[in-house]
């Protein structure tokens, strides 16, 4: 099997996500690798941003030396307030989520079955401290919830599988799956195929994650 | 006359018991009523039950609380920090219990204390270990898991001003918890870096009305030079 393909890098995987991100859309990024997305949002699409902790039309990291801690994202890193923006406490910002107003979640992901379940918050180890922090009311609240992770761990196992091993964070959530080879869809049939990378086929991909694909 | 303003920390803290439940605000630096937290310290209430959305960072605040052995119990969404090492020492040698709630149904749970719902059904970790073995129901073809409200026996907030019926306005992100864990204790107490005269807050705007709210105290504020503010200490 020739497998002459490239993984899509952090950035061109940031930038496929917001290249589906629509105009006008109400988006809450994840911390980690999501938070990238707001680099690639195409010019004259109007996105406004969502932090967890009572933000609405959060913009970019302030100038060094600008940094205000009482202005800061879910990731605990300064941020600005954009034109028209807004604060809110918390239980109106998870309302946000529930209450099925956020277009699009981003989330990073250990395991994403099939069937759209997401194991993000644990790993399951015994030793493990546990932190869920919106993980779980994210997962579930967004009118669709997107995930963006490499497809393989470092060992070469498939992060997306049949069924989630870790502890799970929502059930049949997950809309899409962006990563570095492919872009999918779970579906409560399984998964289909949206796109992928340049030089690898549907079938290798089948082969990668031990799973059928549909096309 | 109604006058809620402390004339100090330790006054407005003086009561507080051992046993108590304790709300604490604050989301990473934003809204952690700092000078609260020392002051609960030096009160020296014990066997106390904390409810904030993490544990502790660092040595200072609610970690010198936990490390003083203060705290019996903490319930939050996102203990693990990389500087959360006082929590994660007392929690693995079992001499703190965790109660690890999703940040949503802990801002809902405390909210629910205040608006005086006796449980609710929430949607959010249906089907995860952190629904536990509580009640669930299918509504309207949707799973959903029974919530139980989160009362304190005292909230520790911080707002930006405040005046004399207890009325708080809040500075951008660092609202976050302050609302609802004023509405959710038998006694509120909030640091503001304003005392502003009766009448003078735009009544439009004010987040907290003073109902919620029993004790206000004045702290400094610690501007940088950029005129923002300070990493919390």
């Amino acid at each position: 099997m020739n497998m002459a393909y490239t993984r899509r890098t952090k950035d061109q995987l940031a930038a496929r996500v917001a290249q589906d991100i629509f105009d006008g859309a109400v988006v809450n990024l994840g911390i980690g690798q999501p938070t990238l997305v707001a680099n690639h949002l195409p010019a004259g699409r109007e996105v406004i941003l969502q932090s967890e902790n009572g933000i609405l039309g959060m913009g970019p990291a302030p100038e060094a030396g600008e940094e205000d801690y009482d202005l800061i994202n879910a990731g605990k890193q300064p941020v600005t307030l954009l034109p028209g923006g807004s604060f809110f406490h918390h239980a109106d910002s998870f309302a946000m989520m529930r209450g099925g107003h956020l277009d699009i979640c981003v989330l990073g992901a250990f395991q994403v079955s099939a069937t759209g379940d997401l194991a993000n918050w644990h790993t399951g180890e015994k030793d493990a401290i546990p932190a869920v922090g919106g993980a779980m009311d994210l997962a579930i609240g967004a009118k669709q919830t997107w995930v963006m992770m490499d497809l393989l761990t470092k060992q070469g196992t498939s992060k997306l599988v049949q069924e989630c091993t870790y502890p799970l964070t929502g059930i049949g959530c997950v809309k899409r799956v962006y990563s570095d080879l492919a872009t999918l869809e779970c579906t409560p049939q399984g998964l289909k195929l949206v796109d992928l990378v340049e030089g690898l086929t549907r079938e290798e991909l089948e082969k990668l994650v031990g799973l059928t694909i549909a096309a | 006359m109604i006058n809620k303003i402390a004339r100090s920390v330790a006054d407005a803290l003086a009561g507080i018991q051992d046993g108590a439940t304790v709300l604490i605000g604050g989301f990473g630096t934003a809204g952690i009523p700092g000078e609260l937290i020392d002051g609960l310290v030096e009160q020296g209430a014990k066997d106390l039950t904390v409810v904030n959305n993490n544990a502790g960072n660092g040595d200072t605040g609610l970690a010198a609380l936990l490390k003083a052995g203060r705290v019996r119990k903490i319930i939050c969404s996102f203990p693990r920090q990389a500087d959360s090492q006082v929590f994660d020492g007392l929690y693995r040698s079992g001499k703190l219990e965790l109660e690890l709630v999703p940040q949503g149904n802990l801002a809902e749970r405390i909210r629910a204390a205040g608006a005086g719902i006796g449980a609710f059904f929430c949607p959010t970790g249906y089907g995860t270990q952190l629904a536990g073995n509580r009640e669930t129901r299918e509504i309207n073809g949707k799973q959903y898991v029974l919530e139980y409200p989160i009362h304190g026996d005292v909230a520790l907030i911080k707002a930006e001003r405040g005046d004399r019926w207890g009325n708080l306005v809040y500075r951008k992100a660092a609202r976050n918890f302050g609302p609802v864990m004023a509405m959710a204790s038998k006694k509120t107490i909030a640091t503001v870096h304003d005392i502003a005269e009766l009448g003078t807050l735009d009544p439009e705007t004010v987040v907290t009305p003073g109902i919620f709210v029993h004790q206000v105290v004045r702290i400094e504020r610690v501007a940088t030079q950029a005129g923002g503010f300070k990493k919390a200490a």
